[in-house]
Protein backbone atom coordinates (compact mmCIF):
# COMPACT_ATOMS: atom_id res chain seq x y z
CA UNK A 1 0.00 0.00 0.00
CA UNK A 2 1.19 3.28 -1.08
CA UNK A 3 1.09 6.37 1.71
CA UNK A 4 -1.46 8.72 0.90
CA UNK A 5 -0.26 11.11 3.63
CA UNK A 6 3.22 11.39 5.56
CA UNK A 7 4.27 13.68 8.33
CA UNK A 8 7.95 13.25 9.18
CA UNK A 9 9.70 15.42 11.99
CA UNK A 10 6.83 18.13 11.72
CA UNK A 11 7.56 21.28 14.49
CA UNK A 12 5.73 23.95 14.89
CA UNK A 13 6.68 26.81 17.35
CA UNK A 14 4.92 29.83 18.44
CA UNK A 15 7.16 32.22 19.71
CA UNK A 16 6.09 33.45 23.48
CA UNK A 17 6.39 37.90 23.99
CA UNK A 18 6.01 39.60 26.78
CA UNK A 19 4.41 42.52 27.60
CA UNK A 20 6.80 45.10 25.52
CA UNK A 21 6.74 42.49 22.90
CA UNK A 22 9.94 41.12 23.41
CA UNK A 23 10.94 37.48 22.30
CA UNK A 24 10.66 35.24 25.90
CA UNK A 25 10.40 31.54 24.35
CA UNK A 26 8.26 29.53 22.31
CA UNK A 27 5.46 27.59 22.73
CA UNK A 28 6.27 23.94 21.25
CA UNK A 29 2.59 23.61 19.50
CA UNK A 30 3.53 20.51 17.70
CA UNK A 31 6.64 18.77 18.31
CA UNK A 32 8.43 16.41 16.14
CA UNK A 33 5.79 14.13 15.20
CA UNK A 34 5.26 12.02 12.42
CA UNK A 35 2.94 9.71 10.96
CA UNK A 36 1.78 8.79 7.88
CA UNK A 37 -2.10 7.50 6.28
CA UNK A 38 -2.21 4.38 3.54
CA UNK A 39 -4.50 5.66 0.80
CA UNK A 40 -7.67 4.34 1.73
CA UNK A 41 -7.48 4.23 5.40
CA UNK A 42 -8.42 6.19 8.63
CA UNK A 43 -5.90 7.89 10.62
CA UNK A 44 -7.13 9.45 14.30
CA UNK A 45 -5.50 12.05 15.50
CA UNK A 46 -6.92 12.45 19.33
CA UNK A 47 -5.92 14.33 22.04
CA UNK A 48 -7.16 17.23 24.25
CA UNK A 49 -7.69 21.07 22.97
CA UNK A 50 -4.38 22.89 23.16
CA UNK A 51 -2.52 19.82 22.42
CA UNK A 52 -1.61 20.66 18.93
CA UNK A 53 -4.21 19.03 16.78
CA UNK A 54 -6.07 21.52 14.85
CA UNK A 55 -2.27 23.04 14.01
CA UNK A 56 -1.38 20.12 12.36
CA UNK A 57 -4.59 20.36 10.21
CA UNK A 58 -3.68 24.04 9.66
CA UNK A 59 -0.39 23.13 8.20
CA UNK A 60 -1.27 20.61 6.06
CA UNK A 61 -3.48 22.71 4.31
CA UNK A 62 -1.48 25.37 4.05
CA UNK A 63 -3.08 27.65 6.75
CA UNK A 64 -0.03 27.81 9.04
CA UNK A 65 3.63 26.69 7.98
CA UNK A 66 5.98 24.84 9.85
CA UNK A 67 8.87 25.74 11.46
CA UNK A 68 10.51 22.39 10.47
CA UNK A 69 9.86 19.04 9.30
CA UNK A 70 8.22 17.64 6.04
CA UNK A 71 4.93 16.93 4.65
CA UNK A 72 4.61 14.71 1.62
CA UNK A 73 1.66 13.84 -0.26
CA UNK A 74 1.64 10.57 -2.54
CA UNK A 75 4.99 10.71 -2.01
CA UNK A 76 6.04 14.65 -2.99
CA UNK A 77 6.61 17.56 -0.70
CA UNK A 78 3.69 20.01 -0.72
CA UNK A 79 6.18 22.88 0.33
CA UNK A 80 5.16 25.73 -2.20
CA UNK A 81 2.35 23.42 -3.47
CA UNK A 82 -0.07 24.75 -0.69
CA UNK A 83 -2.24 27.18 -1.47
CA UNK A 84 -2.42 26.34 -5.43
CA UNK A 85 -5.69 25.21 -6.66
CA UNK A 86 -3.83 21.92 -7.88
CA UNK A 87 -3.34 21.12 -4.38
CA UNK A 88 -6.51 22.53 -3.39
CA UNK A 89 -8.03 19.51 -5.96
CA UNK A 90 -6.09 16.84 -4.11
CA UNK A 91 -6.32 17.72 -0.05
CA UNK A 92 -9.22 19.33 1.32
CA UNK A 93 -11.08 19.81 4.89
CA UNK A 94 -14.13 20.07 6.86
CA UNK A 95 -13.64 22.75 9.46
CA UNK A 96 -14.69 22.23 13.17
CA UNK A 97 -18.07 24.65 13.63
CA UNK A 98 -20.23 24.58 10.40
CA UNK A 99 -21.95 27.90 12.34
CA UNK A 100 -18.40 29.96 11.02
CA UNK A 101 -17.03 27.69 8.35
CA UNK A 102 -20.20 29.01 6.11
CA UNK A 103 -20.05 32.41 4.93
CA UNK A 104 -23.63 33.73 6.50
CA UNK A 105 -24.26 36.09 3.73
CA UNK A 106 -24.45 33.56 1.32
CA UNK A 107 -26.40 30.46 0.11
CA UNK A 108 -26.00 27.11 0.64
CA UNK A 109 -25.46 26.77 -3.29
CA UNK A 110 -23.44 29.68 -3.91
CA UNK A 111 -21.26 28.42 -0.80
CA UNK A 112 -21.04 25.10 -2.93
CA UNK A 113 -20.57 27.03 -6.32
CA UNK A 114 -17.46 28.51 -5.19
CA UNK A 115 -15.00 25.41 -5.49
CA UNK A 116 -16.89 24.73 -8.78
CA UNK A 117 -16.01 27.93 -9.92
CA UNK A 118 -13.02 28.09 -8.79
CA UNK A 119 -11.70 24.58 -10.58
CA UNK A 120 -13.42 25.07 -13.85
CA UNK A 121 -16.77 23.87 -13.80
CA UNK A 122 -18.35 25.49 -16.67
CA UNK A 123 -21.21 27.57 -15.03
CA UNK A 124 -24.25 26.28 -17.02
CA UNK A 125 -23.31 22.84 -14.95
CA UNK A 126 -23.23 24.78 -11.41
CA UNK A 127 -26.95 23.81 -10.56
CA UNK A 128 -26.69 19.99 -11.76
CA UNK A 129 -23.07 19.31 -9.61
CA UNK A 130 -24.46 21.15 -6.66
CA UNK A 131 -27.42 19.29 -6.97
CA UNK A 132 -25.57 15.82 -7.36
CA UNK A 133 -23.65 17.55 -4.58
CA UNK A 134 -26.55 17.58 -1.66
CA UNK A 135 -27.67 14.34 -2.65
CA UNK A 136 -24.52 12.73 -2.12
CA UNK A 137 -24.75 13.92 1.41
CA UNK A 138 -28.40 13.08 1.62
CA UNK A 139 -29.56 16.42 1.69
CA UNK A 140 -32.76 17.73 -0.16
CA UNK A 141 -31.78 19.58 -3.46
CA UNK A 142 -33.59 22.90 -2.51
CA UNK A 143 -31.56 23.56 0.10
CA UNK A 144 -29.40 25.03 -2.48
CA UNK A 145 -31.52 28.33 -1.87
CA UNK A 146 -31.28 28.33 1.96
CA UNK A 147 -29.31 30.53 4.05
CA UNK A 148 -26.94 28.68 7.07
CA UNK A 149 -28.67 30.28 9.32
CA UNK A 150 -32.01 28.68 7.98
CA UNK A 151 -30.18 24.72 8.85
CA UNK A 152 -29.42 22.86 11.35
CA UNK A 153 -25.77 22.56 12.66
CA UNK A 154 -25.56 18.93 11.34
CA UNK A 155 -27.31 20.33 7.88
CA UNK A 156 -24.91 22.98 8.08
CA UNK A 157 -21.81 19.95 8.71
CA UNK A 158 -23.38 18.19 5.46
CA UNK A 159 -23.15 21.60 3.44
CA UNK A 160 -19.63 21.99 4.46
CA UNK A 161 -18.97 18.51 3.59
CA UNK A 162 -20.47 18.62 0.08
CA UNK A 163 -18.50 21.56 -0.55
CA UNK A 164 -14.83 20.02 0.39
CA UNK A 165 -16.11 17.18 -2.31
CA UNK A 166 -17.13 19.11 -4.59
CA UNK A 167 -13.37 19.58 -6.25
CA UNK A 168 -13.04 15.17 -5.55
CA UNK A 169 -10.33 15.73 -3.46
CA UNK A 170 -8.22 12.41 -2.48
CA UNK A 171 -7.91 13.35 1.01
CA UNK A 172 -9.99 14.99 3.36
CA UNK A 173 -9.24 16.44 6.73
CA UNK A 174 -11.69 16.18 9.28
CA UNK A 175 -11.00 18.50 12.25
CA UNK A 176 -13.55 17.97 14.87
CA UNK A 177 -16.47 17.56 12.57
CA UNK A 178 -19.13 16.81 14.99
CA UNK A 179 -17.77 18.56 17.98
CA UNK A 180 -20.17 21.57 17.23
CA UNK A 181 -23.36 18.88 17.52
CA UNK A 182 -25.51 17.22 19.32
CA UNK A 183 -24.83 13.62 20.25
CA UNK A 184 -27.60 11.83 17.88
CA UNK A 185 -26.41 13.66 15.28
CA UNK A 186 -22.89 13.37 15.21
CA UNK A 187 -23.74 9.85 14.30
CA UNK A 188 -25.62 10.46 11.18
CA UNK A 189 -23.04 12.31 10.60
CA UNK A 190 -20.19 10.25 11.08
CA UNK A 191 -22.03 7.45 9.33
CA UNK A 192 -22.53 9.76 6.49
CA UNK A 193 -18.10 10.21 6.48
CA UNK A 194 -17.91 6.18 6.71
CA UNK A 195 -20.22 5.84 3.48
CA UNK A 196 -18.53 8.44 1.58
CA UNK A 197 -15.36 6.99 2.34
CA UNK A 198 -16.27 4.16 0.29
CA UNK A 199 -17.99 5.12 -1.94
CA UNK A 200 -15.59 7.60 -3.24
CA UNK A 201 -12.07 5.81 -1.83
CA UNK A 202 -11.18 8.54 0.25
CA UNK A 203 -8.31 8.96 2.58
CA UNK A 204 -9.55 10.58 6.10
CA UNK A 205 -7.33 12.36 8.57
CA UNK A 206 -9.94 12.23 11.27
CA UNK A 207 -8.91 14.85 14.59
CA UNK A 208 -11.09 14.25 17.46
CA UNK A 209 -10.59 14.69 21.37
CA UNK A 210 -13.87 12.00 20.89
CA UNK A 211 -12.26 8.64 21.58
CA UNK A 212 -15.27 6.91 21.26
CA UNK A 213 -15.78 8.15 18.06
CA UNK A 214 -12.15 7.43 17.02
CA UNK A 215 -12.89 3.85 18.13
CA UNK A 216 -15.36 3.39 15.48
CA UNK A 217 -14.25 5.09 12.61
CA UNK A 218 -10.44 5.05 12.52
CA UNK A 219 -8.17 2.39 11.08
CA UNK A 220 -5.03 3.86 13.13
CA UNK A 221 -5.04 6.05 16.10
CA UNK A 222 -2.41 8.45 17.00
CA UNK A 223 -2.45 10.17 20.38
CA UNK A 224 -1.25 13.98 21.16
CA UNK A 225 -0.10 15.15 24.29
CA UNK A 226 1.19 18.55 24.54
CA UNK A 227 2.05 18.27 20.67
CA UNK A 228 4.28 15.06 20.62
CA UNK A 229 2.42 11.71 19.62
CA UNK A 230 2.85 9.53 22.77
CA UNK A 231 1.41 6.61 21.44
CA UNK A 232 0.46 5.48 18.05
CA UNK A 233 -1.04 2.07 16.37
CA UNK A 234 -3.81 -0.07 14.98
CA UNK A 235 -7.13 1.17 16.49
CA UNK A 236 -8.06 -2.00 18.08
CA UNK A 237 -4.66 -2.90 20.04
CA UNK A 238 -4.38 1.17 21.61
CA UNK A 239 -8.10 0.72 23.01
CA UNK A 240 -7.07 -2.28 24.06
CA UNK A 241 -3.56 -2.19 26.06
CA UNK A 242 -2.94 1.45 26.08
CA UNK A 243 1.19 1.71 27.22
CA UNK A 244 1.32 5.41 27.63
CA UNK A 245 -0.27 7.10 30.69
CA UNK A 246 -2.05 9.62 28.99
CA UNK A 247 -3.71 7.40 26.91
CA UNK A 248 -5.23 5.30 30.00
CA UNK A 249 -6.61 8.88 31.18
CA UNK A 250 -8.04 9.60 28.26
CA UNK A 251 -9.69 6.10 27.70
CA UNK A 252 -10.81 6.15 31.54
CA UNK A 253 -12.77 9.78 30.93
CA UNK A 254 -14.79 8.26 28.13
CA UNK A 255 -18.25 8.04 29.85
CA UNK A 256 -19.61 4.35 29.50
CA UNK A 257 -22.96 3.25 29.12
CA UNK A 258 -23.06 -0.64 29.27
CA UNK A 259 -21.32 -3.39 31.22
CA UNK A 260 -19.50 -4.41 28.14
CA UNK A 261 -17.84 -1.29 27.62
CA UNK A 262 -17.00 -0.86 31.39
CA UNK A 263 -15.13 -3.86 31.03
CA UNK A 264 -13.00 -2.45 28.33
CA UNK A 265 -11.78 0.23 30.92
CA UNK A 266 -8.28 0.31 31.76
CA UNK A 267 -7.97 -1.49 35.21
CA UNK A 268 -4.18 0.16 35.76
CA UNK A 269 -4.18 2.81 38.34
CA UNK A 270 -4.03 6.18 36.55
CA UNK A 271 -1.78 9.33 37.28
CA UNK A 272 -3.16 10.93 40.73
CA UNK A 273 -3.92 14.54 40.43
CA UNK A 274 -4.33 16.78 37.33
CA UNK A 275 -2.62 16.27 34.13
CA UNK A 276 0.05 19.08 33.89
CA UNK A 277 -0.38 21.73 31.67
CA UNK A 278 1.81 23.13 29.25
CA UNK A 279 3.28 25.59 31.77
CA UNK A 280 3.71 23.73 34.68
CA UNK A 281 5.55 21.17 32.41
CA UNK A 282 8.35 24.13 31.68
CA UNK A 283 8.54 24.48 35.40
CA UNK A 284 9.04 21.10 35.90
CA UNK A 285 11.58 20.97 33.59
CA UNK A 286 13.16 24.15 35.24
CA UNK A 287 12.96 21.78 37.98
CA UNK A 288 10.18 22.52 40.38
CA UNK A 289 8.40 19.80 42.39
CA UNK A 290 5.71 18.30 39.84
CA UNK A 291 1.88 19.61 41.23
CA UNK A 292 1.21 15.84 41.73
CA UNK A 293 3.74 14.66 43.99
CA UNK A 294 2.82 17.59 46.04
CA UNK A 295 -0.61 16.71 46.81
CA UNK A 296 0.40 13.09 47.95
CA UNK A 297 3.30 14.43 50.44
CA UNK B 1 -36.17 8.11 10.03
CA UNK B 2 -33.19 10.78 10.89
CA UNK B 3 -35.55 14.10 11.63
CA UNK B 4 -32.22 16.20 10.93
CA UNK B 5 -32.45 15.61 7.22
CA UNK B 6 -36.26 15.41 6.83
CA UNK B 7 -37.46 19.04 7.63
CA UNK B 8 -37.46 19.68 3.98
CA UNK B 9 -41.02 21.43 3.76
CA UNK B 10 -41.11 23.33 7.44
CA UNK B 11 -44.77 24.76 8.24
CA UNK B 12 -44.71 27.68 6.58
CA UNK B 13 -41.55 29.79 5.14
CA UNK B 14 -41.16 33.21 5.53
CA UNK B 15 -39.64 35.41 3.28
CA UNK B 16 -36.41 36.86 4.22
CA UNK B 17 -37.28 40.16 2.62
CA UNK B 18 -41.01 39.71 4.84
CA UNK B 19 -39.34 39.23 7.60
CA UNK B 20 -36.75 42.46 7.65
CA UNK B 21 -39.28 44.53 6.46
CA UNK B 22 -42.10 43.48 9.61
CA UNK B 23 -38.98 44.49 11.81
CA UNK B 24 -38.28 47.73 10.15
CA UNK B 25 -41.90 48.39 10.56
CA UNK B 26 -42.30 48.27 13.85
CA UNK B 27 -39.39 50.47 14.63
CA UNK B 28 -40.74 54.28 14.45
CA UNK B 29 -36.86 55.78 14.21
CA UNK B 30 -36.69 53.96 11.29
CA UNK B 31 -39.84 54.69 9.34
CA UNK B 32 -40.30 58.22 10.52
CA UNK B 33 -36.56 58.87 8.97
CA UNK B 34 -37.16 56.47 5.98
CA UNK B 35 -40.45 58.61 5.33
CA UNK B 36 -38.65 61.52 5.54
CA UNK B 37 -35.68 60.74 2.91
CA UNK B 38 -37.97 59.48 0.83
CA UNK B 39 -40.50 62.18 0.99
CA UNK B 40 -37.65 64.08 0.27
CA UNK B 41 -36.19 62.12 -2.73
CA UNK B 42 -39.55 62.81 -3.91
CA UNK B 43 -40.16 66.44 -4.06
CA UNK B 44 -36.75 66.65 -5.12
CA UNK B 45 -37.51 64.66 -8.17
CA UNK B 46 -40.62 66.08 -9.01
CA UNK B 47 -40.18 69.77 -8.15
CA UNK B 48 -41.10 71.39 -11.21
CA UNK B 49 -44.66 69.56 -11.33
CA UNK B 50 -45.63 69.77 -7.44
CA UNK B 51 -43.84 73.79 -6.65
CA UNK B 52 -46.44 76.83 -6.97
CA UNK B 53 -44.14 78.85 -8.87
CA UNK B 54 -41.43 76.93 -10.44
CA UNK B 55 -40.44 79.92 -12.40
CA UNK B 56 -39.27 81.56 -8.95
CA UNK B 57 -36.45 79.50 -9.64
CA UNK B 58 -34.73 81.64 -11.94
CA UNK B 59 -33.87 85.22 -11.63
CA UNK B 60 -37.20 86.88 -11.39
CA UNK B 61 -37.83 90.01 -9.67
CA UNK B 62 -41.22 90.96 -8.14
CA UNK B 63 -41.13 93.81 -6.26
CA UNK B 64 -44.56 94.12 -5.37
CA UNK B 65 -44.43 91.32 -3.95
CA UNK B 66 -41.35 91.13 -1.84
CA UNK B 67 -40.45 90.14 1.97
CA UNK B 68 -44.55 88.81 1.94
CA UNK B 69 -44.76 86.64 5.06
CA UNK B 70 -46.09 83.09 5.03
CA UNK B 71 -49.91 82.64 3.29
CA UNK B 72 -52.34 80.28 1.67
CA UNK B 73 -50.58 81.90 -2.07
CA UNK B 74 -46.87 81.46 -0.38
CA UNK B 75 -46.57 78.67 2.09
CA UNK B 76 -42.88 79.70 3.24
CA UNK B 77 -43.30 83.63 2.36
CA UNK B 78 -41.20 85.16 -0.17
CA UNK B 79 -37.75 86.56 -0.12
CA UNK B 80 -36.14 89.99 -0.90
CA UNK B 81 -36.94 89.94 -4.67
CA UNK B 82 -40.22 88.56 -4.55
CA UNK B 83 -39.44 84.84 -4.78
CA UNK B 84 -41.56 81.88 -3.19
CA UNK B 85 -39.89 80.71 -0.92
CA UNK B 86 -41.36 77.13 -0.51
CA UNK B 87 -40.51 76.85 -4.06
CA UNK B 88 -36.90 77.62 -3.70
CA UNK B 89 -36.92 75.11 -0.53
CA UNK B 90 -37.61 72.36 -2.79
CA UNK B 91 -35.98 72.96 -5.83
CA UNK B 92 -33.10 73.50 -3.25
CA UNK B 93 -33.06 69.35 -2.07
CA UNK B 94 -31.85 68.92 -5.61
CA UNK B 95 -28.68 70.47 -4.58
CA UNK B 96 -28.56 68.99 -1.41
CA UNK B 97 -29.29 65.54 -2.15
CA UNK B 98 -26.80 65.68 -5.33
CA UNK B 99 -24.21 66.57 -3.61
CA UNK B 100 -24.65 63.60 -1.01
CA UNK B 101 -25.77 61.31 -3.91
CA UNK B 102 -22.01 62.51 -5.58
CA UNK B 103 -20.17 62.23 -2.44
CA UNK B 104 -20.76 59.49 -1.20
CA UNK B 105 -21.00 57.52 -5.21
CA UNK B 106 -17.55 58.57 -5.22
CA UNK B 107 -16.22 57.79 -1.01
CA UNK B 108 -18.06 54.26 -0.70
CA UNK B 109 -16.33 52.41 -3.49
CA UNK B 110 -12.89 54.07 -3.25
CA UNK B 111 -13.34 53.93 0.55
CA UNK B 112 -14.88 50.04 0.68
CA UNK B 113 -12.04 49.21 -1.82
CA UNK B 114 -9.40 50.05 0.02
CA UNK B 115 -10.50 49.40 3.34
CA UNK B 116 -11.22 45.71 2.06
CA UNK B 117 -7.51 45.57 0.46
CA UNK B 118 -5.89 47.11 3.47
CA UNK B 119 -7.72 44.57 5.85
CA UNK B 120 -7.44 41.60 3.95
CA UNK B 121 -3.55 41.51 2.72
CA UNK B 122 -2.20 43.27 6.06
CA UNK B 123 1.54 44.40 5.71
CA UNK B 124 2.82 46.86 3.42
CA UNK B 125 -0.96 47.68 2.06
CA UNK B 126 -2.20 47.85 5.06
CA UNK B 127 0.56 50.53 6.09
CA UNK B 128 0.34 52.57 2.89
CA UNK B 129 -3.35 52.65 2.80
CA UNK B 130 -4.05 53.32 6.61
CA UNK B 131 -1.69 55.98 7.12
CA UNK B 132 -2.68 57.60 3.61
CA UNK B 133 -6.08 57.47 5.74
CA UNK B 134 -4.78 59.37 8.61
CA UNK B 135 -3.64 62.02 6.99
CA UNK B 136 -6.45 62.69 5.11
CA UNK B 137 -8.37 62.33 8.14
CA UNK B 138 -6.28 65.17 9.74
CA UNK B 139 -8.25 67.48 7.29
CA UNK B 140 -11.40 68.90 7.71
CA UNK B 141 -13.55 68.51 4.90
CA UNK B 142 -14.71 72.33 5.08
CA UNK B 143 -11.08 73.41 5.41
CA UNK B 144 -10.20 71.02 2.01
CA UNK B 145 -13.68 72.34 0.11
CA UNK B 146 -12.12 76.30 1.24
CA UNK B 147 -8.80 75.41 -0.16
CA UNK B 148 -10.02 73.77 -3.26
CA UNK B 149 -12.79 77.11 -3.40
CA UNK B 150 -9.77 79.39 -2.95
CA UNK B 151 -7.72 78.18 -5.79
CA UNK B 152 -10.10 76.83 -8.24
CA UNK B 153 -13.12 78.69 -8.32
CA UNK B 154 -15.97 78.12 -5.97
CA UNK B 155 -18.69 76.25 -7.74
CA UNK B 156 -20.73 73.45 -6.76
CA UNK B 157 -18.20 70.60 -8.70
CA UNK B 158 -14.52 71.46 -6.82
CA UNK B 159 -16.60 71.57 -3.40
CA UNK B 160 -18.10 68.10 -4.49
CA UNK B 161 -14.92 66.86 -5.49
CA UNK B 162 -13.38 68.28 -2.41
CA UNK B 163 -15.72 66.84 -0.06
CA UNK B 164 -15.32 63.85 -1.99
CA UNK B 165 -11.29 63.48 -1.67
CA UNK B 166 -11.51 63.19 1.94
CA UNK B 167 -14.77 61.69 2.61
CA UNK B 168 -13.32 58.31 1.90
CA UNK B 169 -11.27 57.92 4.78
CA UNK B 170 -14.06 56.75 7.02
CA UNK B 171 -15.84 53.96 5.37
CA UNK B 172 -12.13 52.92 4.90
CA UNK B 173 -11.64 53.02 8.63
CA UNK B 174 -14.92 50.83 9.17
CA UNK B 175 -14.54 48.54 6.30
CA UNK B 176 -11.08 47.74 7.32
CA UNK B 177 -12.49 46.98 10.91
CA UNK B 178 -14.87 44.60 9.78
CA UNK B 179 -12.56 42.90 7.39
CA UNK B 180 -9.47 42.48 10.09
CA UNK B 181 -12.32 40.65 12.03
CA UNK B 182 -13.67 38.22 8.89
CA UNK B 183 -10.31 37.76 7.86
CA UNK B 184 -9.92 34.99 10.52
CA UNK B 185 -13.06 33.89 10.14
CA UNK B 186 -13.32 29.59 9.05
CA UNK B 187 -15.51 30.79 5.68
CA UNK B 188 -12.62 33.08 4.60
CA UNK B 189 -9.90 30.53 5.47
CA UNK B 190 -12.52 27.72 3.66
CA UNK B 191 -12.60 29.98 0.76
CA UNK B 192 -9.13 30.36 0.18
CA UNK B 193 -8.73 26.52 0.92
CA UNK B 194 -11.44 25.97 -1.99
CA UNK B 195 -8.96 28.09 -4.73
CA UNK B 196 -11.45 31.10 -4.71
CA UNK B 197 -9.46 33.62 -6.08
CA UNK B 198 -9.14 37.17 -3.84
CA UNK B 199 -10.93 39.05 -5.59
CA UNK B 200 -14.14 36.50 -4.87
CA UNK B 201 -12.84 36.65 -1.35
CA UNK B 202 -12.97 40.47 -1.10
CA UNK B 203 -15.96 41.25 -2.65
CA UNK B 204 -18.22 37.98 -2.52
CA UNK B 205 -17.28 36.66 0.77
CA UNK B 206 -16.15 39.63 3.19
CA UNK B 207 -18.18 42.34 1.47
CA UNK B 208 -21.77 41.10 1.94
CA UNK B 209 -21.02 40.50 5.82
CA UNK B 210 -19.84 44.78 5.51
CA UNK B 211 -23.06 45.61 3.53
CA UNK B 212 -25.07 46.08 6.93
CA UNK B 213 -22.67 48.54 8.62
CA UNK B 214 -22.46 50.06 5.29
CA UNK B 215 -25.87 50.89 5.29
CA UNK B 216 -25.97 52.37 8.29
CA UNK B 217 -22.87 54.56 7.94
CA UNK B 218 -24.32 55.77 4.38
CA UNK B 219 -27.53 56.89 5.94
CA UNK B 220 -25.74 58.78 8.52
CA UNK B 221 -23.25 60.28 6.28
CA UNK B 222 -25.66 61.15 3.97
CA UNK B 223 -26.82 63.92 6.23
CA UNK B 224 -23.65 64.77 7.28
CA UNK B 225 -22.57 65.91 3.85
CA UNK B 226 -26.10 67.66 3.34
CA UNK B 227 -25.38 70.08 6.18
CA UNK B 228 -21.77 70.39 5.08
CA UNK B 229 -22.82 71.62 1.56
CA UNK B 230 -24.96 73.82 3.51
CA UNK B 231 -22.24 75.18 5.27
CA UNK B 232 -20.23 75.82 1.93
CA UNK B 233 -23.07 77.16 0.04
CA UNK B 234 -23.83 79.08 3.52
CA UNK B 235 -20.44 80.65 3.00
CA UNK B 236 -20.38 81.34 -0.69
CA UNK B 237 -18.54 78.65 -1.90
CA UNK B 238 -21.14 75.83 -3.26
CA UNK B 239 -23.77 76.82 -6.36
CA UNK B 240 -24.29 80.01 -7.23
CA UNK B 241 -26.86 82.14 -7.39
CA UNK B 242 -29.85 82.63 -9.08
CA UNK B 243 -29.83 78.75 -9.03
CA UNK B 244 -31.75 77.78 -5.40
CA UNK B 245 -29.90 76.21 -2.52
CA UNK B 246 -30.67 76.13 1.08
CA UNK B 247 -27.36 77.59 2.78
CA UNK B 248 -27.42 80.33 -0.01
CA UNK B 249 -31.14 81.22 1.11
CA UNK B 250 -30.26 80.84 4.65
CA UNK B 251 -27.39 83.45 4.54
CA UNK B 252 -29.19 85.81 1.83
CA UNK B 253 -32.11 85.51 4.07
CA UNK B 254 -29.97 86.73 7.29
CA UNK B 255 -29.38 89.54 6.59
CA UNK B 256 -32.78 90.96 7.14
CA UNK B 257 -33.53 88.77 10.49
CA UNK B 258 -35.55 89.18 12.66
CA UNK B 259 -37.96 91.27 10.85
CA UNK B 260 -38.25 88.80 7.97
CA UNK B 261 -37.58 85.52 9.87
CA UNK B 262 -38.84 83.12 7.79
CA UNK B 263 -36.11 83.70 4.62
CA UNK B 264 -33.28 82.04 6.28
CA UNK B 265 -35.34 80.15 8.92
CA UNK B 266 -37.60 78.15 7.17
CA UNK B 267 -34.84 76.86 4.47
CA UNK B 268 -32.31 76.09 7.48
CA UNK B 269 -35.46 74.07 9.10
CA UNK B 270 -35.60 72.20 5.66
CA UNK B 271 -32.13 71.30 6.19
CA UNK B 272 -32.37 70.40 9.49
CA UNK B 273 -34.83 67.80 8.93
CA UNK B 274 -33.32 66.21 5.88
CA UNK B 275 -30.39 65.81 7.77
CA UNK B 276 -32.70 64.23 10.46
CA UNK B 277 -34.57 61.97 8.45
CA UNK B 278 -31.32 60.21 7.14
CA UNK B 279 -30.18 60.37 10.59
CA UNK B 280 -33.11 58.80 12.17
CA UNK B 281 -32.97 56.25 8.80
CA UNK B 282 -29.27 55.16 10.26
CA UNK B 283 -30.07 55.01 13.72
CA UNK B 284 -32.64 52.86 13.01
CA UNK B 285 -30.80 50.51 10.21
CA UNK B 286 -28.64 50.06 13.24
CA UNK B 287 -31.02 48.88 15.48
CA UNK B 288 -32.73 46.73 12.75
CA UNK B 289 -29.15 45.34 11.71
CA UNK B 290 -28.20 44.50 15.32
CA UNK B 291 -31.30 42.54 16.16
CA UNK B 292 -30.20 40.38 13.56
CA UNK B 293 -26.34 39.74 15.27
CA UNK B 294 -27.87 39.18 18.21
CA UNK B 295 -30.41 36.54 16.79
Amino acid sequence: MTNMLEIAGLTKLFPVRNRFGRKTGDVRAVDDVSFSIEKGKVYGLAGESGSGKSTIARMIMGLAKPTSGDILLSGHSITGETGTRAYGRKVQMVFQNPGSSLNPRRTVGQSIAVPLAAHGTPLGEHKRRIAELLEMVQLPTDFALRYPHELSGGQKQRVAIARALAVAPQLLILDEPTSALDVSVQARVMDLLVDLGQQLGLTYLFISHDLSLMRNFADTVGVLYLGKIVETGPTASVFEAPQHDYTRLLLASVPVISAEEEAMRPKIPLIDGEIPTAEQLIALRDGATPVSQRTET
Amino acid sequence: MASETISTTPPRRLSNAYQNWYRFSRNPTAVIGAAIVILAILAAILAPWITPHPDHVGAVVNFRARHLPPSAEYWFGTDNVGRDIFTRVIFGLRISLLLALVVLGIAIPVGTTLGLLAGYFGGWVEIVIMRLTDIALAIPPLVMALAVAAVLSPDLINSMLAIAALWWTWHTRLIYSITRQLRTQEFVEAAETLGASKFHILFREILPNCVSALAVKTSLDAGFVILVGASLSFLGLGIQPPTPDLGTMVASGSAFLPDYWWESVLPGAAILIVALGFNLLGDGLRDLFDVQEVR
